[in-house]
């Protein structure tokens, strides 16, 4: 008996192992092939990244430049450079400020994730309670109700909604600032992330609400619930703890999907609050046609998701045992 | 069963079922309220837009130094923006942008995330694993930086603003596409073809697209509204379509400076977009009950 039970966990040991593997190799190469669209788009511009440098200098100073950014390369060899520094940690030289672009990013970097974590939190604890109630009223006004507010929230631009709500709290009732990131104070601060996160969540509470409340629809239809209520447990005890418990495994699932639009949405909550994260560091690359910082920054924001989604795999793979096999 | 008589008559009663479940469509799709006046109200306001500058012939780029930033009045009832011009002129006009916008960037979408997912469902092997690990890798990145990225690099005209919707939210279309050529791929008729001799091509077109219509006519919905909101969030970004060409989304940027002064400039064309864009979703999740009763009460 006890010689069985060790094998079946080297067993999932080795499964496991070997999912995690496989998908750790699976993301190297989409990182790898993020790099290449990227690095391809900007230099598949008119007139190469050269293009992209600033319209006041001159003829020669574009040549020293393009000289310096080894632009006379063509642009396989440009990429394999770019590929073998960036493996090394380096991402180049940010083109306006001449810093290391990877400082540039560090210093933005704090504050992206705070705005996006938080969130994220919100989402999924507000999320979930949203989308039991919707679940166990179904059809009945508390879900038409919510379902309402999921759309609404979905379907009203973020920017304009955060331009309304500032007129409202910072200008009208002057409850809350409209840009910064608030002082040491904990109150200030709390202050300051309201309305950013506020608005930022209205693009992924909706998910979490729908998602949580068909995976609870379908938990609550099976055999094990029908067995818990037959055997008299109470309704209550039925939903939040038998029901509930198996509808929040897909839950996590989602929360992969989610990662890559907040960062999405970061650009315009960023910019609309003046919030010094990532988001605005790409507007302000674009804008400023910072070559390396544009290229820098999607890379950098594309192997945060990667990475993030490879952690919610295993998150999942601990919570669902029918995925071991995977 | 062996009667041809009876297989006949089976054959019949598929077609009366067909034809059964689009009218069935059509009667689940008029009792959901809310998809329903999404409708009407949809077609309304595309009336308006397209219609209206027919009877209000007044030119939305001319501009009028004497009447900048005015209220309602009776030759202006919409007010006038920070050039002069006439409001409801410019609504219309750019809501004809916005919406052609709208459904171009859901055509290329649907045409790139349909094709993507039917070759990689249907050939798989490696057909299928570069194509989805590609469509994995966009996915991963968060599709405003590379808009913004390809914006900057590509120019922002119209065209190339619809290109750049359309490249950078296929990927879900692809997804839900793959996954139905998978399911339909193994079911008879499919197979049936595949014995007969048909070529690939003909089997991917007459057997298995018509089984994935449904699926696209829901999507391609949702991707209008989804087309038209990232317009308005590239365009209040500064690199959507360019002024003087008018569109809500760039109506909405050039309102900002004016928004404490001249409110209406920048409730306008928001109001307009959060409508149609609800309108859209709650016609996509009114199809998507209609057409597929199982997913009742689903996502």
């Amino acid at each position: 008996m006890k010689h069985s039970l060790s094998f079946s966990t080297i067993g999932e040991m080795t499964i496991m192992g070997q999912f995690l593997v496989k998908r750790f190799f699976q993301s190297l190469v989409l990182i790898l092939i993020v790099s290449i669209i990227t690095f391809f788009i900007m230099n598949l511009a008119p007139g190469g990244p050269s293009s992209m440098m600033r319209m006041d200098a001159t003829a020669e100073e574009r040549a020293a430049i393009a000289e310096q950014l080894g632009l006379n390369e063509p642009v396989i060899v440009r990429y394999k450079d770019w590929l073998l520094s960036a493996l090394g940690g380096d991402l180049g030289t940010s083109l306006s400020s001449g810093q290391p672009v990877i400082e540039r990013i560090m210093e933005r970097f704090p504050y992206t994730f705070q705005l996006t974590a938080i969130t994220l939190i919100i989402s999924v604890v507000v999320g979930v309670i949203l989308g039991v109630i919707s679940a166990m009223n179904r059809n009945k006004w508390q879900d038409n109700l919510i379902n309402f507010g999921s759309v609404v929230g979905l379907s009203v631009p973020s920017f304009w909604m955060a331009i309304m709500f500032i007129l409202l709290f910072s200008v009208e009732l002057q409850w809350l600032p409209s840009s910064g990131v608030g002082d040491s104070s904990l109150v200030d601060k709390a202050k300051s992330m309201a309305m950013p996160v506020i608005i930022l969540a209205t693009s992924t509470l909706p998910t979490i609400v729908r998602f949580t409340r068909s995976s609870m629809l379908e938990v609550i239809n099976q055999n094990f619930i029908r067995t818990a209520r037959s055997k008299g447990a109470r309704e209550k005890t039925v939903v939040y703890f038998h029901a509930l418990k198996n509808a929040l495994i897909p839950v996590v699932s989602i929360i992969g999907v989610l990662i890559p639009r907040l960062l999405g949405g970061a650009v315009i909550v960023e910019t609309v609050f003046g919030w010094p994260g990532m988001g605005r560091l790409i507007v302000e690359a674009s804008q400023g046609r910072d070559y390396n910082l544009v290229m820098g920054v999607t890379v950098f924001v594309t192997v945060l998701v990667i990475v993030s989604n490879f952690i919610v795999d295993i998150i999942y793979s601990k919570l669902d045992p029918r995925v071991k096999a995977y | 069963m062996s009667n041809p008589a009876a297989n006949n008559t089976d054959l019949n009663q598929v077609r009366v079922s067909a034809n059964i479940k689009k009218s069935t469509a059509w009667t689940r799709l008029k009792k959901n309220k809310a998809a329903f006046s999404a409708l009407i109200f949809l077609v309304l306001i595309h009336l308006l837009i397209f219609v209206g500058p027919f009877i209000w012939t007044v030119n939305p780029d001319a501009t009028n130094p004497a009447g900048m930033l005015q209220g309602i009045t009776a030759s202006h009832p919409l007010g006038t923006d920070d050039l002069g011009r006439d409001v409801l002129a410019r609504m219309m006009k750019g809501g004809q942008i916005t919406l052609l916008v709208g459904f171009g960037a859901m055509f290329f979408t649907v045409l790139i995330g349909g094709l993507v997912g039917m070759l990689a469902g249907y050939y798989g092997k490696w057909v299928d694993i570069i194509l989805m690990r590609f469509t994995e890798a966009m996915l991963s990145i968060p599709n405003f930086f590379l808009a913004l990225v390809a914006l900057t690099v590509f120019g922002k005209s119209p065209l190339m603003v619809v290109l750049v919707i359309a490249f950078t939210s296929w990927m879900e279309i692809a997804r839900v596409v793959y996954g139905e050529t998978l399911k339909w791929k193994e079911s008879e008729f499919v197979e049936a073809s595949e014995a007969l001799g048909s070529s690939s091509v003909r089997t991917l077109y007459k057997h298995i697209f018509p089984q994935i219509i449904p699926s696209i006519i829901v999507s391609s919905t949702l991707g209008i509204a989804w087309a038209i909101l990232t317009e308005s969030a590239i365009s209040y970004l500064g690199l959507g379509i360019q002024p003087p060409t008018a569109t809500w989304g760039n109506m909405l940027q050039n309102a900002q400076q004016y928004i404490w002064t001249t409110p209406m400039l920048g409730v306008l064309p928001g109001v307009a977009i959060a409508l149609v864009v609800l309108a859209y979703n709650f016609l996509g999740d009114g199809l998507r009950d209609a057409l597929d009763p199982k997913h009742r009460g689903g996502k």
